[in-house]
C-alpha cells in the first residue's frame, strides 16, 4: 500500500471512528436516562421523537445557545483549557482500540483500527493517567471552595485507583504475552471443553481481575457509587461548578467517552473481542465481527447505568480505604497466584 | 539519520535549565520542578548513548532514575508541606532561620 | 529528512517548556510546562525506539509525579513569586553564568563529540527484553529500589500527617 493510499485510508477511518463515538457518547446519555428512569418507575424521555431519539440533539442544541458566562474570579487560562484536557484525553484512547477483524475493500487491506501499536495497552493507561489533569485543573481554577474540595477529592480517588486499575490488567498481560490490544485479542480464539470460549474471564481464570477491573473502572470515571466528587448533594456539583453551556457539555462528553473506553478495554482483555460465531455472506462476515463487539460494549454500558441506577455512594474515607486496603491487596494477590499459575505449566 | 550528538546537546539544554531554575527560583515547589527538570535531561542522555552502544542497561537504568525521582519527589513534597505548616510561606529567602 | 524534522519540533517544544519554567512566576504555569516537557522527552525517546521507556514515562512522571506537584500547589495555594534581594543576586550571577556554561557545552558536544549517527527506532526496547535485563542481570537493583520507595511512602506519610494528630487521636 502506498503512502497515499494509507494515509487517505487512515483519515476515513478517524473520521468515521470520531463520528461514531461521539453519536455514541450521545445517545450513552439518553440510555442512561432512559433506563435509570424506568428503573425509577417513570418513564425517561419521551417527547422528543420517537422514545426521545432525538433528545440528545435537542441537548446539543441546547447547550450551544446556553450563555457562556466566565465568572470574574477565575483563573481565564486554565478556567478555558481544563474541560478541553479532559475531552481531548478522552477521545484520544480510542486510536488504538480494534473494533474487527482485517476488512478488504477491493485489493486494499486494513485492520479495523486507527493504528496497532505494540504497547497499546500501556498508552491506553497513560492517557488515563493525564485524564486527572482535566479534573485538578478545572476544580483549582475555578477559585471556589466547592471546585476545589470536588477537584481534589477526584484526583486522589483518580490517582488511588489507577493503581489497582493498572495492577488487575497485569493477569491478562502475563496470561497474553504482549501489550497490542490486537494481540490479547488473538490469544482469545478457539474453544475448550468443547463449547466455552477461550475468553481470559473462563479460561485464564482472570474473573477477580474483572471485577476489580470494573470496581476500579468506576472510580476512575467518577460514576457511582464512586462519584463523590460530582454529587449534587454533596458539593453542589463538585469540580465543574462553576462552569456552564459548552464547557459543562465537554465535561460530559469526557466522562462519557472514559466509559465507553472502559467498556471497550474490558470487552478486548476479559471477554474475547469481536470473537462470536461468523457466518453468511462475503460482507455480512466482515460486519459481524463489529456487531459482537459492539453487543459486549453496550452489555458494559448497561451494567454501569444499572449500577447508577441501584447503589448509594461511598462517602469519602471508605472509598479511599477500599481503594488502597482492599482493592490494591486483592490485585496483587490475583497476579501472584496466576503469575504462579503460568510459571508453573 | 541524525547525529547523536543532537540528542546530547537537547540533553545539556534540559539540565543548564533545570540548573538556572534551581539557581534564580526563590519558590520551593518551583526549585523542586527544577531538580525534576534536571533528571529529565539525564534520562535523554540515557537513553541516546543506549541506542549508540546497542545496550538496553541504558533504558533500564532510566527506570531506576524514574523510581528515584518518583521517592524523592514525594519525600520532599512532604518536607514541603512540613515546612509550610510551620512557616507559613514557601519562599526560601524566608526559611533562613532555624528560630521560626 | 524525517528524523530531523520530528526531532525537531518536539526538540523546541521541550525547550520552550523548560524555558516556560523559568520565566513564568506562578507555579501552577511552571508544573505545567514541565508536564509538556515530559511528553515531548516521551516522543523523543519513541524517536530513539525506547517505546517501553516512553510510555512509562508518560505514566509515572507525566501522569503521576507531575499529578502530585499539582496537588501539593493546589492544596498550598501557593501564588506568585515575590521578588527579594536574593533574587536579584541570583538573577544577575545565575543566568549569565549557566548561559556561559550552557555555551561551552554544546560546542563542545556538536564540535567534538564523535557521537556518531542514530536512525529512527535505534534501539527498539522491547518490554519483553527490558523485562528480561530487570528481573535478570538488574534485580538486586530493582528489589532495592522497591524497598526505598516503601521507605519514601512511610516517610511521606509520617512528615505530611504532622504532629497534632497523633495528640488528637489519643485525646479521642
Amino acid at each position: 500500500m502506498s503512502i497515499l493510499t494509507f494515509i487517505i485510508v487512515s483519515v476515513i477511518k478517524i473520521v468515521l471512528v470520531i463520528f461514531v463515538l461521539l453519536t455514541a457518547v450521545a445517545y450513552t446519555v439518553w440510555l442512561e436516562r432512559k433506563v435509570v428512569g424506568r428503573m425509577q418507575n417513570r418513564w425517561g424521555p419521551t417527547r422528543v421523537g420517537p422514545f426521545g431519539l432525538l433528545q440528545p440533539a435537542a441537548d446539543g442544541v441546547k447547550f450551544l445557545f446556553k450563555e457562556d458566562l466566565t465568572p470574574p474570579h477565575v483563573y481565564k487560562p486554565l478556567y478555558i483549557a481544563a474541560p478541553m484536557l479532559a475531552v481531548i484525553f478522552a477521545i484520544t484512547s480510542i486510536a488504538v482500540i480494534p473494533f474487527g477483524n482485517w476488512v478488504t475493500v477491493g485489493n486494499i487491506s486494513t485492520p479495523l483500527q486507527i493504528t496497532d501499536v505494540n504497547i497499546g495497552l500501556l498508552i491506553v493507561l497513560g492517557i488515563t493517567s493525564l485524564g486527572v489533569y482535566g479534573v485538578a485543573l478545572s476544580g483549582w481554577s475555578s477559585n471556589s471552595k466547592y471546585s476545589l474540595l470536588g477537584g481534589l477529592r477526584a484526583s486522589a480517588q483518580m490517582v488511588s485507583y489507577e493503581i489497582a486499575l493498572g495492577l488487575s490488567l497485569v493477569g491478562v498481560l502475563i496470561l497474553a504475552g504482549t501489550f497490542s490490544l490486537r494481540g490479547i485479542v488473538d490469544a482469545q480464539a478457539g474453544h475448550f471443553w468443547g463449547f466455552i470460549p477461550n475468553w481470559f474471564i473462563f479460561r485464564g481464570g482472570q474473573i477477580v481481575a474483572f471485577f476489580i477491573y470494573l470496581t476500579a473502572a468506576y472510580a476512575e470515571t467518577n460514576r457511582i457509587p464512586f462519584d463523590l466528587p460530582e454529587a449534587e448533594t454533596e458539593l453542589v456539583a463538585g469540580y465543574h461548578t462553576e462552569y456552564s453551556a459548552m464547557k459543562f457539555a465537554m465535561f460530559f462528553m469526557a466522562e462519557y467517552s472514559n466509559m465507553i473506553t472502559v467498556a471497550c478495554i474490558a470487552s478486548l482483555l476479559f471477554l474475547g473481542g469481536w470473537r462470536g460465531p461468523v457466518f453468511g455472506p462475503f460482507w455480512l462476515q466482515e460486519i459481524l465481527p463489529l456487531f459482537w463487539f459492539m453487543l459486549r460494549v453496550f452489555v458494559f454500558l448497561f451494567i454501569y447505568i444499572w449500577v447508577r441506577g441501584t447503589l448509594p455512594r461511598f462517602r469519602y474515607d471508605q472509598l479511599m480505604a477500599f481503594g488502597w486496603k482492599f482493592l490494591l491487596p486483592v490485585s496483587i494477590a490475583n497476579l501472584v497466584i496466576t503469575a504462579l499459575v503460568v510459571a508453573l505449566k | 539519520m541524525i547525529p547523536l550528538s543532537y540528542y546530547l546537546v537537547l540533553s545539556g539544554i534540559l539540565f543548564a535549565c533545570g540548573v538556572m531554575g534551581f539557581l534564580i527560583k526563590r519558590n520551593i515547589i518551583t526549585i523542586f520542578m527544577s531538580i525534576e527538570l534536571m533528571l529529565n535531561g539525564v534520562n535523554l542522555s540515557f537513553v541516546a548513548f543506549a541506542a549508540k552502544w546497542g545496550q538496553l542497561s541504558g533504558q533500564v537504568f532510566v527506570f531506576f532514575v524514574m523510581v528515584v525521582a518518583a521517592a524523592e519527589a514525594a519525600v520532599g513534597l512532604a518536607i514541603i508541606i512540613a515546612v509550610f505548616r510551620t512557616r507559613e510561606t514557601l519562599n526560601i529567602d524566608r526559611v533562613n532561620l532555624l528560630k521560626l | 529528512m524525517l528524523h530531523l524534522v520530528l526531532f525537531s519540533v518536539f526538540g523546541a517544544i521541550c525547550v520552550a517548556g523548560a524555558v516556560n519554567l523559568l520565566v513564568q512566576r506562578h507555579p501552577i504555569n511552571s508544573a505545567l510546562s514541565l508536564v509538556v516537557v515530559m511528553a515531548s522527552l516521551a516522543a523523543e525517546y519513541l524517536l530513539l525506539g525506547a517505546e517501553f521507556v516512553a510510555a512509562v514515562q508518560v505514566i509515572v512522571y507525566a501522569g503521576a509525579i507531575m499529578v502530585l506537584f499539582v496537588f501539593v500547589i493546589m492544596l498550598l495555594n501557593a501564588g506568585e513569586e515575590e521578588r527579594t534581594t536574593g533574587s536579584h543576586v541570583a538573577w544577575l550571577l545565575g543566568i549569565p553564568g549557566m548561559l556561559t556554561g550552557g555555551i561551552i557545552i554544546c560546542w563542545a558536544l556538536l564540535r567534538h563529540a564523535n557521537a556518531g549517527e542514530a536512525s529512527i527506532g535505534a534501539l527498539p526496547g522491547h518490554p519483553n527484553d527490558i523485562a528480561q535485563l530487570l528481573f535478570h542481570e538488574f534485580l538486586l537493583p530493582f528489589e532495592v529500589t522497591s524497598i526505598l520507595v516503601l521507605i519514601a511512602i512511610m516517610g511521606a506519610v509520617v512528615l505530611a500527617a504532622g504532629p497534632d494528630s497523633e495528640s488528637k487521636r489519643r485525646v479521642e
